[in-house]
């Protein structure tokens, strides 16, 4: 039941140490982290910067954390996604779930990068040898989010 | 109102944020696409695709038939990409 979006790197292993710290009731603890490539394609990305709408951001992470914990018995949710710009190899965003069971961490985790995907206002800007490019959405991720409304 | 424009939408409108009036014959969000396309010809380059632009009221995603005020703040932006 955490969300934090944040200019600077974050450590997903030391965030997935904090998060079950003193804790005797998490059996499961599922997270997703999603990093720069340094390809999109055939191109090469020298870099890329995440714009996003402060406030609305902070407003639909929320949203999409609390309905994973009305749909799943959760421990703990943490949501990090980071703005700016980033290299190669550093980290955009981490999903985690924390559950008694294995099957809620699952779900609840791969619901929360998929409704993340869609619904969080963030937009990538790619610099590549051609120049800075915004990245287009994925017919596949509104799928994936498409998914979870099914299963409600 | 307040106009927030995001991603390539913003860099052909020319700016993040427009402070504007509400015309009084302007009363949902499909009207004002309508009304801001007019404004300039980035304006128009940016709304031209209507499928790919959202849009959200106070923060929270609308359809094209809901109702705008003049105190609102109204953000326009590309299919969100981010995660």
């Amino acid at each position: 039941m955490a969300i934090r979006v944040q200019r600077e790197a974050f450590d997903f292993g030391a965030e997935l140490a904090a998060l079950t710290a003193g804790r005797t009731d998490i059996g499961a603890v599922t997270s997703f982290v999603g990093l720069v490539r340094d390809m999109a394609g055939d191109a090469a990305i020298g870099a890329m910067t995440l714009e996003h709408y402060p406030g609305m951001t902070e407003k639909q992470l929320a949203e999409i954390d609390a309905e994973a914990n009305r749909r799943w018995p959760l421990q703990a949710t943490l949501i990090v996604h980071r703005y700016g710009r980033m290299e190669p190899g550093e980290p955009i965003v981490l999903c985690a779930a924390a559950s008694a069971h294995r099957e809620a961490a699952f779900a609840a985790c791969h619901f929360l990068i998929d409704w993340l995907k869609t619904r969080a206002p963030f937009w990538k800007l790619e610099d590549t040898d051609a120049g800075p490019q915004w990245v287009s959405a994925k017919a596949s991720d509104d799928e994936a989010a498409r998914r979870w409304e099914q299963n409600r | 109102m307040k106009i927030l424009w995001f991603a390539w939408l913003r860099t052909r409108v020319g700016a993040g944020e427009e402070i504007l009036a509400k015309p009084a014959e302007i009363a949902t969000v499909a009207q004002l696409l309508d009304w801001l396309a007019a404004r300039s010809p980035g304006h128009a380059q940016a709304l031209a695709r209507r499928d790919v632009v959202r849009v959200a009221v106070n923060q929270t995603y609308v359809p094209l038939d809901h109702a705008i005020a003049d105190g609102d703040e109204i953000a326009i932006f590309p299919p969100v990409t981010g995660g």
